[in-house]
């Protein structure tokens, strides 16, 4: 059993290193585009927290959460978002096109569910235990090649966890906009064990996907696993056309880090948020100072 | 019997099998007794029956499993079984297949081969007859090939893409390619044939042939075709020398991108004359940007022609199609204008 203080420790981190992105972005810090986690911090605590070293993390546009509590590192985050030789992918990737270990990130909808589900595949040919994880978004089920993933890795029973985060907008488009029959048949039709939860409180996640994935390992057979979740911040940096209202309304009543909170002892806490916001403080700082790359016009 | 490219392209396949267990042969209908719509993986499930996997109709899909299945590890060979289809994977070639390894800070590798056959002159009309690897020209990232009837550039050069290369590639076959007998290097016939390799390969995996008639005055036209236009070209160039005493010299790349224009330079500086023949439409074509890059390098580069099929889908009347596709003739034709 994971103790709830290392999750909090996770949420926290991811918490702050994307509320300081968006302060900065308003500064010009930051080039492009960022798609922030905030909200949802609980999903990748849960999931990601649950995993094996050398399962895969396979994710979206939407991956700094993931990638942080996958184990990457803050700085080379920060570097990376603002385009520094020193960051993840020595500035080349940006925001959304992240690779550290056995994490892979990229910025286009749906695509990279056949990518995970050939990982899976090619890890069970090897015999190892390894389960590849990929997280989509409520608007991912959208793209088609999804459906043909979910038909290959059922077929072919690949070890993939299928995360959906479905935090109820596309952008600026409520889901219920787009999206017709349910969420959870369209997994079921294809074969696939699916579990579903509503809940931004990360004790709840974990053990659900703590238990789907020493299924899919003892099974190889894909699972899908759907969290409703809410989404605090923008789509990107300034794009919600959301009421302040609602939003205030979904922090008083959705906040994962509060759920957490009102169980840890301020003892407990009080060390790891000075901890944390050190961290992230120094961690900027340093991507801060740290050298562009040179152009390699032939890498 | 004489072995076909069909032949050298099949017995590619079987020795990549053999030499690395890390390949495996996905794509639709590939099983035996089958062997695939072109039989082209004809005896590999027989042989290999755990590593041929057959396939639901899921291009798109399948393009980004394979790249899954090669950035950790395996080498994954596609068979696409129309090149018309190539379409379907746009997504997975030009934001995911193509990108990671430079995106990612060349810190992975993608050893995967997507194989397909394109070309008409078999009347299946306007969606199974079309020559569009041009989409994919130009494709940072992306390597795309084109086989010819020599075994060192069909099954051999097949085998070495699966088992020695370590980025995607995209291997163009074409369908009367198949059938043609393999030319080996010793008997040429009555042309001479030169091999060339770019100094950005380093491997010597991409030849580029230049083809010149033996005991010839020196060329005045530079003709350059790959694939099965190349075909087409060699026996223009015979046909030219034999029944009109013009002298060409052809130059064949096998790798279309990235693309390098040595050898095909110094002939042209020699002739001043340079036509460039392709089966896919003409507009924004490969001949287009070969030409172009070639009057960029040759200043005095006096008279610059592009054969290329029309820019209308391909007909399915036979009669229509012979028109629509540059045949022989219309390379001789073409020649002729230029001198």
């Amino acid at each position: 059993m994971i103790k709830e203080i290392s999750l909090y420790t996770t949420m926290y981190r991811i918490r702050r290193f994307e509320e300081t992105v968006l302060d900065e972005f308003k500064r010009g810090v930051f080039s492009g585009t960022t798609h922030t986690y905030l909200g949802q911090e609980a999903d990748a605590a849960g999931v990601i927290g649950s995993l094996q070293a050398e399962d895969i993390v396979v994710t979206n546009h939407r991956c700094h959460g993931h990638f942080l509590a996958y184990g990457g590192d803050m700085r080379a985050l920060f570097a990376e978002l603002m385009g520094k030789a020193t960051g993840v992918c020595g500035g080349r990737g940006g925001s959304q096109h992240l690779h550290w270990r056995n994490f892979y990130s990229n910025g286009v909808q749906g695509g990279i569910v056949p990518i995970a589900t050939g990982m899976a595949l090619a890890e069970k040919r090897k015999g190892g235990q390894t389960v590849t994880v990929v997280f989509i978004g409520d608007g991912t089920l959208g793209q088609g090649v999804l459906y043909e993933s979910l038909n290959m890795a059922s077929l072919w029973s690949a070890p993939l966890l299928i995360v959906v985060e479905n935090n109820h907008i596309a952008q600026t488009t409520p889901t219920a906009l787009t999206l017709a029959g349910s969420m959870a048949e369209r997994f079921q039709a294809f074969g696939l064990t699916v579990n579903e939860l509503d809940t931004s409180d990360v004790l709840q996640i974990q053990p659900v996907a703590w238990r789907m994935l020493a299924e899919i390992r003892a099974s190889s057979r894909p699972q899908a696993l759907i969290l409703n979740t809410e989404r605090f911040g923008p789509h990107s940096k300034s794009d919600d056309t959301r009421s302040e209202e609602m939003i205030e309304q979904l922090k008083a009543s959705r906040d994962p880090l509060k759920f957490s909170e009102a169980r840890i002892s301020k003892a407990e806490l009080e060390p790891i948020r000075t901890q944390v916001d050190e961290e992230v403080g120094a961690a900027f700082a340093q991507a801060l100072t740290d050298p562009f790359p040179a152009w390699e016009a032939q890498p | 019997m004489s072995r076909t490219v069909l032949d050298s392209l099949n017995e590619g396949l079987l020795a990549a099998l053999r030499q690395d267990e890390k390949v495996l042969l996905l794509g639709e209908d590939i099983l035996d007794p089958y062997g695939g719509a072109f039989k082209a993986t004809r005896g590999c499930s027989t042989a290999f029956p755990d590593r041929v996997i057959p396939t639901p109709i899921s291009e798109a899909g399948l393009g980004g499993l394979c790249a899954g299945l090669a950035l950790r590890g395996m080498g994954p060979v596609l068979e696409i079984m129309f090149g018309d289809f190539v379409t379907l994977l746009g997504d997975q070639l030009i934001n995911h297949i193509s990108k990671f390894r430079w995106m990612y800070n060349n810190t992975v590798t993608l050893p995967m081969v997507i194989r397909t056959p394109m070309g008409g002159r078999r009347g299946y009309g306007p969606t199974h007859s079309q020559t569009l690897e041009k989409l994919y020209l130009g494709v940072p990232g992306l390597t795309v090939v084109a086989p010819i009837a020599f075994e060192e550039s069909a099954g051999n050069l097949l085998r070495r893409l699966i088992c020695e290369s370590d980025q995607p590639v995209l291997f163009i076959e074409n369908k009367l390619q198949y059938l043609l007998p393999l030319h080996s290097a010793a008997d040429s016939g009555e042309l001479i044939q030169e091999k060339f390799y770019a100094a950005s390969d380093p491997q010597q995996l991409y030849p580029t042939y230049r083809f010149t008639l033996k005991g010839a005055p020196s060329a005045s036209v530079t003709m350059t075709a790959y694939g099965y236009m190349a075909e087409l070209a060699r026996q223009a160039q015979l046909k030219l020398a034999y029944e009109q005493e013009i002298f060409t010299e052809l130059i064949t790349p096998t790798r279309l991108s990235p693309f390098e224009l040595q050898p095909l330079i110094d002939s042209a500086l020699r002739t001043g004359k340079l036509l460039t023949i392709e089966e896919g439409t003409l507009t924004m074509g490969w001949g287009a940007e070969v030409g172009a890059r070639a009057a960029e390098a040759i200043p005095g580069l006096n008279c610059l022609r592009r054969l290329a099929a029309q820019d209308t889908p391909v007909p399915a009347s036979a009669e229509l199609e012979k028109t629509a596709l540059p045949q022989v003739d219309d390379i001789i034709d073409s020649v002729r204008k230029m001198v």
